[in-house]
Order: structure tokens, then sequence, then C-alpha cells
């Protein structure tokens, strides 16, 4: 049997979101699904190297991170921005369900809440980052904070205490940046109706990365604000 | 259904009829820069990877020139400490990283799997020009005068100290990972979601268990070195001081980073090249794979433990002595599989039909340095040995043993075997056999010389040497322009056979995976209907009709 003859009647009813080289939708969306998955698995190992600067520059100056944690990260502003991010991510399901269910009127909104929250996190992280700056409490070189000598900067090192702060939380601020980015994209397609039960990998998608940047901050806020 | 006989899935009538293949389905430059096709981007990849082993390849020949004589006499130390850099940024992360897996791999990947296409075409593309993209910092970064950090980039020299585009560099090397993150992850996904009906795990080629091993590596370890470089450019921007022990950072803290990528990602050049010669090893041997799952196993767990085994490059950095041990005794147990590796495909030989053709050469050429290659790194894993040869050339023929030696014996060996397929043409087979003793006779001329200056004491990256190793030297100097011009033959009688080869058959050498079912060319869709895999990849005619 040539099977190309079946493939041609078949294609007349084939659904228009399906590629041409996957057999049908289930498959693609699988594929789809766990080409995310695994783009998540990089993302780890790329904060991974983050983390493991912070445990190592963390053992060799547990005192600086105390006292710099303490004195210049407030947590107040840090458990708004925690509630802010949770809030997203649930928003960011519910769309993900409008979506599935075809829920078109849902949808936008939820998506554009969900990009408020991400902004407003990124309003209260450049408050925060420029009360820092304004404090000279720059990573590295630029550090400027407290009068201390070369010597003592190098045994106390704030320095390097604000070099992981900036890097992480800089690195992490990226990546709400790009899910702004990535959401109002969505909302653009939302809003032309093609975001669909029929077609949703995409926003599942956008939703798993935003759960990830979610949940390193989840880590980051109590490692960075709240660690004695 | 009928009977799968072959080339069911090439074109129905006659396999001589000329056809509408991928290469001239559409026409125009358009056609090929912004093309899906998983195969034309494959040859993209390869035209652009052979290019690029062109440029390191002549700044090989240029060091091996210096070294020619005791004195530094051709280039200054500043002018050769950038060629050997470049060298080796290059030949990494443009040569051999992407190699087999990008160009070979993308091409064969969905053919033996009966598809169409990879999961993510446009991921495909854009992975490819993600690479060129990348690689345009490291050409810009030659046109710019070059680095001198050496390829590993080591700290406090690379942030502080080293001159010239450093940031270029680091940045193209960044960028160049998210093109290799992504052929992996396309590959897996293709693997785990879009094998042919009929075709379990098992019945996969080994080409494709070595490629999904290889494809892991990247998607795990690739973001490692992404942070690493991240953190190093601000470190030689704004001077963060993570990595610098003058502003209190950790400089070992980088070697680890570095070496947790960097030990990984041999094993992403060399394992799509044992992927390539259990192909070519049981095709042209007319037997069995001899331990398929063993092999497939082996492939997997070289991935696993590559990743545990990092530390071995810094037996000297002043890490404990338990660590050391800890990382000598998992080194070792790499050793294991690739052993088993290399046992198999000599087993699959015996009392096989061999063929005496080009593929075959350069097959066992490969098993040859390999064993080689892969000896010679149980005395540098070996904590007291490797005190002695650290940084001398004895390290730099290891690793030129494996991954020249290794990676690209088994590119040769896979454009040969998958030339037919890909060009519709065959090469001449006389020339191609006497280019492969040049090949041989030149390459282990080139680098055995310098396991003997290395035991002797001879150090790495220095421009000049005593007078001592001058014959070693020599002889390493002569060998490499052999090879050099080998290659050029090679380069000549391949394209030569483009305009004048004899037109292939759809499947010259009688294999039975599913690559070879389709017509030679392959079509731009790969297969008239749905391959259907009812066989496994080594079964061959003559092996059924004599059970």
């Amino acid at each position: 049997m040539n099977a190309n003859e079946g493939g041609a009647a078949a294609n007349a009813d084939r659904n228009p979101y399906l590629a041409h080289h996957f057999l049908d939708k289930f498959q693609q969306d699988d594929a789809v699904k766990m080409g995310m998955w695994l783009f998540l698995v990089q993302e780890l190992l790329f904060f991974g190297g983050l983390f493991m600067a912070y445990i190592s520059m963390r053992f060799l100056y547990p005192e600086t991170f105390l006292q710099e944690a303490l004195a210049h990260l407030d947590w107040r502003l840090g458990a708004i921005n925690t509630v802010a991010l949770l809030t997203s991510s649930l928003t960011m399901a519910l769309a993900v369900r409008a979506a599935q269910q075809g829920k078109q009127k849902q949808l936008v909104p939820l998506l554009g809440v969900t990009a408020v929250l991400a902004l407003a996190f990124m309003g209260i992280k450049y408050f925060e980052y420029s009360h820092k700056i304004h404090d000279g409490l720059m990573p590295g070189i630029y550090y400027a904070g407290e009068a201390v000598g070369a010597v003592e900067a190098v045994h106390h090192a704030p320095q390097i205490f604000f070099s992981v702060y900036f890097m992480m939380t800089g690195v992490h601020g990226l990546h709400v940046l790009i899910g702004v980015g990535l959401i109002g994209y969505l909302m653009w397609r939302a809003t032309k109706g093609e975001m669909n039960e029929n077609n949703y990998s995409f926003v599942d998608n956008v939703g798993l990365y935003w759960h990830l940047v979610d949940l390193i901050w989840i880590f980051l806020f109590p490692l960075l604000y709240l660690v004695k | 259904m009928s009977p799968q006989t072959a080339n069911t899935y090439a074109h129905p009538e006659n396999d001589l009829t000329p056809e509408v293949n991928y290469l001239n389905a559409t026409k125009g430059l358009k056609s090929w820069l912004l093309t899906l096709d998983h195969k034309r981007i494959g040859v993209m990849y390869l035209v652009t990877i052979l290019t690029f082993f062109m440029v390191g390849g002549l700044l090989a020949l240029g060091i091996r020139a210096e070294l020619f004589t005791p004195e530094g006499d051709l280039f200054t130390a500043a002018t050769y400490n950038k060629m050997f850099t470049l060298h080796g940024a290059i030949m990494v992360f443009l040569v051999l990283v992407p190699a087999i897996p990008a160009s070979i791999g993308n091409f064969v990947l969905p053919l033996m799997l009966g598809q169409k296409d990879v999961a993510f075409p446009k991921l495909n593309l854009a992975s490819f020009w993600i690479y060129i993209f990348g690689a345009a910092f490291l050409v810009f970064t030659l046109i710019q005068g070059g680095v001198d950090t050496g390829w590993t980039f080591y700290t406090p020299y690379s942030s502080d100290h080293a001159s010239g585009s450093v940031v270029l560099t680091l940045t193209g090397a960044f960028i160049l990972g998210f093109s290799s993150i992504l052929t992996g992850l396309n590959f897996i996904v293709t693997i785990h979601k879009m094998r042919a009906p009929g075709q379990t795990w098992r019945k996969m080629p080994l080409m494709l268990w070595a490629l999904y091993a290889t494809s892991v590596i990247q998607v795990l370890a690739t973001p490692v070195i992404a942070i690493t470089l991240f953190l190093l450019i601000f470190e030689r921007i704004l001077e963060i001081g993570i990595f610098d022990p003058s502003m209190g950072g950790d400089p070992v803290l980088f070697q680890h980073f570095f070496w947790f990528y960097s030990h990984p990602v041999v094993y992403v050049m060399v394992l799509p090249a044992f992927g390539v010669i259990s192909e070519t090893v049981s095709v042209h041997s007319r037997k069995h794979i001899f331990g398929y799952m063993a092999i497939a196993g082996s492939s997997v767990s070289i991935a696993a433990v590559g990743f545990l085994i990092w530390g071995h490059h810094m037996f000297l950095s002043g890490q404990s002595e338990l660590q050391g041990a800890i990382f000598s005794f998992l080194t070792f147990g790499v050793a294991i599989p690739t052993a088993i590796k290399n046992f198999s495909w000599i087993a699959t030989l015996w009392k096989g039909s061999i063929r005496w053709n080009t593929v075959m050469f350069y097959t066992l050429g490969f098993i040859w340095i390999f064993l080689i290659g892969g000896l010679t790194g149980l005395f540098l894993a070996t904590m007291a040995t490797d005190v002695h040869l650290h940084d001398t050339y004895f390290v730099v023929a290891h690793f030129h043993y494996v991954m020249m030696g290794g990676t690209l014996f088994a590119l040769i060996t896979a454009i040969h075997h998958w030339w037919p397929k890909m060009t519709g043409r065959m090469f001449n087979e006389t020339v191609g056999k006497l280019t492969f003793w040049l090949a041989f006779i030149g390459y282990n001329l080139t680098f055995f010389p310098q396991f003997v200056a290395g035991t002797q004491g001879m150090p790495r990256r220095y421009h000049q040497y005593v007078p001592e190793f001058e014959v070693w030297m020599q002889a390493s100097t002569i060998g490499s322009f052999i090879f050099g011009a080998a290659l050029f033959i090679m380069l000549g009688y391949l394209i030569h056979s483009l305009f004048k080869g004899v037109k292939a058959p759809h499947n010259p050498w009688g294999a039975v995976s599913l690559e070879w079912e389709t017509a030679t060319p392959p079509i731009e869709h790969n297969f008239h209907g749905l391959p259907v895999c009812t066989k496994g990849p080594y079964d061959f005619d003559e092996i059924e009709e004599g059970a």
C-alpha cells in the first residue's frame, strides 16, 4: 500500500496547527512539551552555576554575607516581591486553564494581570537597585560603601556579596523581563484568537517558564534576604 | 501490507529514475539559507565546520612551522600565544563540538528514524544561525588581533592581565553554547517522540544512541559554561571579583566551573564518533554489531560518568588530595565503557566479510588512534604520573589523539560513509584509500613524537624550546604537513566526485538502517509514505539468507 495516498486524503481535514512532519496533534503536543521541559532543565543548570558561586563565596565569607544582608537588604521589599511573583504564577496558571478551555474572554485579562504583577516586581527591584547604587553598594571595584581600606576590603569582601547579589538578581530579573515579553506576545496572539483549545501549547510553555522564574525567586529570596 | 523490501520508500518504479531530490527541489541562495530541511541544514553545517577546520588547521600548521627549530624565529612569543589560543578556541567551539552531531547527525537522524524532519525544524535553523552569529564573534576577534589566554580562559590572567579582545571571544563562545543546547534539545525530543512504527529503542541504529547520549550532555553541561563565561565577561568589564583573588574571589572556582562543562564536552565530541564507527564497522564487515546493548549502554554511561570526573584537570590546582583521588578513581571508571566499545568493534570484525574500502580504512584507523589516545589518558588520570606529565606535550599528544584523531577521523569516516546518500555521487575508492595512508602516517608522525617529547619534560605553549627536543619536534612538524596535504587531497577528490563521480545507487553499501531505504539523494520529505521498521539496523540481507 502506498501510504502517500492515504496521507493526501487525510490532508483535507488536517488540523491547521499541526506541522507537516508530525503524525498527529498528540505527537506534536507531546514533543513540544518535552522540548520545553528540557529547556527548563538547562535553565536550572544555568542558574545552578550562580547558586554554586553563592555557596562558594558564602563559605569564604560567612560573616560578610550575614552582615551585609541584614544591614542593606530590606526583607519587607523582598517579601512584597515574593507575593507579587507568587500571585502572578497563580494568574498564569489560570490563563493556561482558560486557553485549554477556549475561554478567550478570560485569557487576555489573566495574562494582563500576570504581566502587570511582573512589572510591579521589576519596579520594586529598580527601587532597590537604585537605592544600593546611591549608597555605593556596588559589585567588585565599584564598591564604595562604608569606607574600608583596600586590605580590609579583601578580607571582609562586602564587594563580593554585592557581586553575588547583583549577578543573581540581575540574571533573574532578565528572565522576568523576557517573561513579560513572552506574555505580551501571547496577549497579542490571543486577541487574534490564535490561542484556543486547539492550540494552547505555547501558553502552556510560557506558563512553565513563568513558574520556573517564580521558583528561582523562591530560592533567591531566603538565600539573599532571610538566611541567618 | 507487503513485506518490506529494500527501497520501498524510494521512488516506486526505479531507483535510478531521476527524481526531484532535496538538492534540486528548490533553487536559489535563499532556499538554502532559510531552509527548514534538516538535510540542507546539515550540509550547511558541514560546509561551515569544514571551513573553520581549515582556518584552525592553518593556524596549527603555523604553530608547527614555528616549532620546527628550537629558536623562536618565525613568530614572536605574543603572536605564538595568540595563534594557539585561536587554534584551540576555533577547533573546540566551532569545529569539534558541532562537528558530527550538527552536520552528519542533522542529516541522518530523522532519516534513521524514518521521519520527515527533526521535531523542531525552525529551532534547527535558528541553531545554525546562532552558530554563525557566535562564529562571527570569533572571526572578529581574529581580525582584531586575537587573544592570548589559551582556549581555557583561566582567571585571573584572562580577567585582569590578558590583552586583546577577550570579551569578544567570550561572547562568541557564550552564543555558540545556545546553538549547541538547541541542537541537543531537538535531537532528544526527536528520538523520544518520533520513531518509525516498529522502531523500538533497541532497534535504533547505534548512531542514534550515541547522538542521544551526546545531546544529553549538551543540554546539561553547556548552560554551566554559559553562566561561567557570562560571569567572566562581567569579571572582565566590571571586575566583580568572584573569580579574582585580588578582589577576594576564587580562581579555582573558575576552574571547577570551566571543567564541569569542558570535560563532559569532550564526550560531546567523541560519543558521536563512537556512533559513526559502530555503524561503519558493522555495515562494512557485513556482520551484526557485537554487543548491541553493551555499546548503547556504554554511550549512556560515558555520558553519565563523564559529569563526575572534571577534577582530573585540576590535580595541581590545589584541590584536596581526597578530591584528587576520587576524581582519579572515577576517571578510570570511564575506561570501562570505552573499552567495551573497542572490544565490541573488534569482535564485530572477527570473521566478518570485511570490505577493504576507504570507509573501512578510516574505521580501522580510528580504532587504532583512539586506542592510543584512550590508553594514554590513563597515565594522565593517575595522580602520581600526572604531576610529571601535567602541561607537557604528553597532554597535547593525548588530547589530539582522542579529539583530532578520534573525532576528526570519525567525521572523515562519516563523510565517506554517507557521501553517496548526501550527494548522490561515489568518490574514487583508489584515491581514497591512498589518501588514507598519507593521512594516517602523517597523523601519527605528527602526534606520536609529542608523547616522547612530553615524557622528557617538554612543556606546552612555548614558542621556543631546548635543542634536545628538536628531533621530535621536527618529526612532528613534517608529519603535520603530510597530514595537511592529505586533507587537501581529500577535499580535492570529494569535490571532484560531486561533478565527475559515478552516480550512486540508493544503497551502495547494502546497509539496512532506514536512511538507506529512501532515494539517493533523498527526496525533500525523506520518504514516500511512512516507513515501518520491521528489522534491526544490522540485519543484513545475506545474514537472513544464510540463516
